[in-house]
């Protein structure tokens, strides 16, 4: 059964190809012919590709459009035959769905009604009937695509400038899909966060000085409230990230500015990769870097000052972060100072300034709005890291502004309130979800303000 | 080689035979660049007179630019480039170890092919030098070389009201003008301009041949051009290069005239190859 899907679908995509291929060189075969007996618009390869396109693209469309309409079509009817009380509500239908596709493909459902009978017959029936349909229609609007290419090439019919419309309308297909995708993460996030604010007021959420959603876990047990506070989790997170951007953003803009103004070409040849290596070790190893080696230097250290430090700490996390975002800073920041003309160093060597002072008071404020980006980026990515801070600064939501105390962020108490089994319609459960809102928020600020920033003090070179 | 050697021999009669009898400001004797292995500039001398315009002429590639280069040493910046032989500024060798490039450079403007004005304000470009060596004490002493500056280079009435605007939003000349102001800025001995106007509209290239015919009174300028008739209308001398060597130097007028060698006739009268 579901072997005999695959193979449609196999078959289906095979045909697609050599159904394309064959237009393409029937066409321009037919269209290079023609081009021996007259002059023709387009060369015979436009025309060939056009109708690729045109036998291509509407089998595309068939097969995804009739898929989704079949697909809710056929189990519309199975479920028809079936007692409505037990389909009472989504999670039922569902439930009730699994349970006729599996007896329709041959499995063993537990005390099988007639009605669920019924429905795997009904599905068993429409399901192949529905895909020889597609399948079908699929078919023959490829070929009437080939035909169709095929009539169409005469000597003025336009098909280099058709072919670029159809590329150009294929182009803002996928701009659109990536759009669409982030406006739909982002409304069903705000969905669930509403959802959220019905069980605990935005006041309480926002201003709250105390965070343990732990409580809530079953409804029947006892303190089913939790608090929701984030002002712990907002400073932990802006406690973090300030001490890795403190250490990101001298080290990196510095080692920016070695490689790219003073470095020799094969010292930069080796150095720039290595440092960029530093952006692909897996933040669980730096993590446990961070716990293992960094946490206990610090606590024997402070110790040593008579200091009281907790053995997970905001610094040791900070501190490695830090080093995680340099080549983030470091890579583009070396990029845009790259990028200015050397035109602009030869005016200011030209008038006696020396190489730092051409640096500071030239290089650096043309390259301004790059690097204003990349610390951007760097900050963004020290928001929204988890793994270092899990094992690096812990999980207690203290509201403390000292970085030797444990603290934890916005990304840790996502993960921490989504791991395990859940009830999903607690109000601990939609806290991930309204945390997740506001990060989402928080970087998105961050963002324009950096575009506000880059507009404002751009200076325009060329 | 041969016939670099007698020329400089000559070059001074020659200067002699015009009537001018120049005090020299910039004089180089026996000046030979590499690039890597490439020999880009063979035994060239030459002087340079001061307060006059002194063109180079020559086909592209035979090494003007890298001439022009080495009299403020911005040949220092390229890591490959090798000069050797004499170059005195008023009898100072600028290539003496004790010497400090970046009052030399001070001393020496340079004005580029490309306007190249800094990414910020009108002001800011042109208070560039006067700031980074201390010349005003003072705001007001700034503002004043600014203004002195901008009049200096024409640029004046058409900038006074946008000061604080971008130097890059100037049109073409303007910017130009703007960098000549730069330049000035901080008073140099010896401004050294290469192709100036070769990005430029005839009418914005008249306006800045008349600067340059007004700042002789106080300036010693070379200028590197491919015009013979700007280099007939705006400089008192004029030297032709070709392949690496100065072929011959001599007052502006006698090039054009009388030229000496055959290959200066041939590039002059535009019949080269
Ligand atoms: N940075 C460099 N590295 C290597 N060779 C160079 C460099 N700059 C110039 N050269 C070489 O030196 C020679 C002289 O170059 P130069 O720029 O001085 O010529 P030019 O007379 O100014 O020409 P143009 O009129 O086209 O500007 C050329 O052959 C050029 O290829
Ligand atoms: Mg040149």
């Amino acid at each position: 059964m579901v072997h005999r899907e695959a193979f449609v679908a196999g078959l289906y995509f095979i045909l697609m190809i050599v159904l394309a291929l064959g237009a393409f060189i029937i066409t321009r075969s037919s269209a290079a012919r023609l081009a021996g007996t007259a002059t023709i618009h387009s060369r015979p390869t436009y025309h060939g590709l056009l109708a690729a396109m045109q036998v291509f693209l509407p089998m595309l469309a068939i097969l995804f459009f009739g898929s989704l309409l079949a697909t809710r079509f056929v189990e519309q009817q199975s479920l028809a035959a079936m007692d409505p009380a037990l389909l009472a509500d989504e999670l039922h239908r569902g439930a009730a769905y699994r349970d006729i596709r599996r007896f329709a493909a041959g499995g063993a459902v537990a005390n099988a009604t007639d009605g669920l009978k019924a429905g795997a017959a009904t599905f068993a029936y429409l399901n192949t009937l529905t895909q020889w349909a597609i399948a079908g229609i699929g078919l023959s609007a490829g070929l009437a695509g080939l035909l169709f290419g095929l009539r169409t090439v005469t000597a003025e019919f336009r098909a280099r400038n058709r072919f670029e419309r159809i590329v150009a309308a294929l182009l803002l297909a996928c701009a659109g899909l990536a759009v669409l995708t982030t406006v739909g993460i982002v409304f069903s996030v705000l969905f669930e966060t509403v959802h959220f604010f019905q069980k605990v007021s935005p006041v309480d959420f926002l201003f709250g000085t105390h965070w343990s959603p732990q409580q809530a876990i079953r409804a029947d047990q006892g303190g089913a409230s939790g608090s929701f506070g984030i002002a712990p989790l907002v400073v932990g997170t802006l406690l973090i990230s300030t001490i890795a951007i403190l250490v990101a953003g001298p080290i990196g803009l510095f080692a920016a500015i070695y490689m790219a103004e003073y470095a020799s070409p094969k010292f930069r040849a080796w150095a720039k990769p290595i440092l960029e290596i530093l952006a692909g070790i897996p933040t669980v190893v730096l993590g446990f870097f961070a716990a293992l080696t960094v946490a206990p230097v610090i606590r024997e250290v402070g110790t040593a000052l008579g200091l009281n430090v907790a053995s997970e700490s905001a610094l040791a996390a900070g501190l490695v972060m830090g080093i995680m975002i340099v080549p983030f800073v470091s890579s583009l920041s070396d990029d845009v100072i790259t990028a200015v003309p050397q035109s602009l160093r030869d005016g200011s060597l030209g008038m006696g300034a020396t190489h730092s002072e051409t640096i500071r008071r030239v290089v650096l404020p043309a390259a301004l709005p790059g690097i204003v980006s990349a610390f951007m980026l760097a900050i963004s990515r020290a928001v929204g890291e988890t793994m270092i801070v899990v094992m690096a600064a812990g999980l207690a939501a203290n509201l403390s502004f000292n970085p030797l105390d444990a603290v934890t962020t916005f990304t840790v108490q996502i993960k921490t309130i989504l791991v395990g089994d859940q009830e999903f319609d607690s109000a601990k459960t939609l806290a991930a979800f309204a945390l997740g809102f506001v990060l989402f928020f928080f970087t998105l600020t961050l963002n324009v303000i950096a575009l506000a920033i880059v507009r404002k003090y751009r200076e325009q070179y060329d | 080689m041969n016939s670099a050697s007698i020329l400089t021999a000559e070059a001074p009669n020659a200067a002699a035979s015009a009537g001018l009898a120049p005090e020299p400001k910039v004089v180089a004797r026996n000046v030979d660049v590499h690039y890597g292995e490439k020999h880009a500039l063979k035994a060239v001398s030459v002087d340079i007179p001061a307060r006059a315009v002194t063109a180079f002429i020559g086909p592209s590639g035979c090494g003007k630019s890298t001439f022009l280069r080495c009299i403020n040493r911005m040949n220092d910046t390229i890591s490959t480039c090798r000069v050797t032989g004499e170059i005195t500024i008023d009898g100072q060798d600028i290539y003496d170890p004790r010497l400090d490039v970046v009052l030399l450079r001070a001393r020496v403007g340079m004005v580029f092919q490309k306007p190249n004005p800094f990414p910020k304000t009108i002001y800011e470009n042109v208070a560039y030098g006067p700031r980074l060596h201390g010349l005003a004490s003072g705001k007001a002493e700034l503002d004043e070389i600014v203004e002195r500056s901008l009049r200096r280079a024409s640029l004046w009435e058409e900038a006074k009201d946008r000061l604080g605007e971008s130097g890059t939003g100037l049109s073409g000349g303007q910017q130009q003008r703007l960098c000549i102001a730069r330049a000035i800025a901080v008073s140099p001995e010896v401004i050294l301009m290469d192709e100036p106007c070769s990005a430029l509209d005839p009418i914005a290239t008249a306006k800045i041949e008349e600067l340059i015919d007004e700042l002789r009174t106080n300036f010693t300028i070379v200028i590197v051009t491919h015009s013979m008739q700007q280099a007939a209308r705006v400089s008192q001398r004029t030297a032709f290069f070709h392949l690496g060597t100065l072929v011959e130097e001599g007052a502006t007028d006698q090039i054009f005239t009388n030229p000496r060698d055959r290959r200066t006739q041939d590039y002059i009268t535009g019949r080269f190859g």
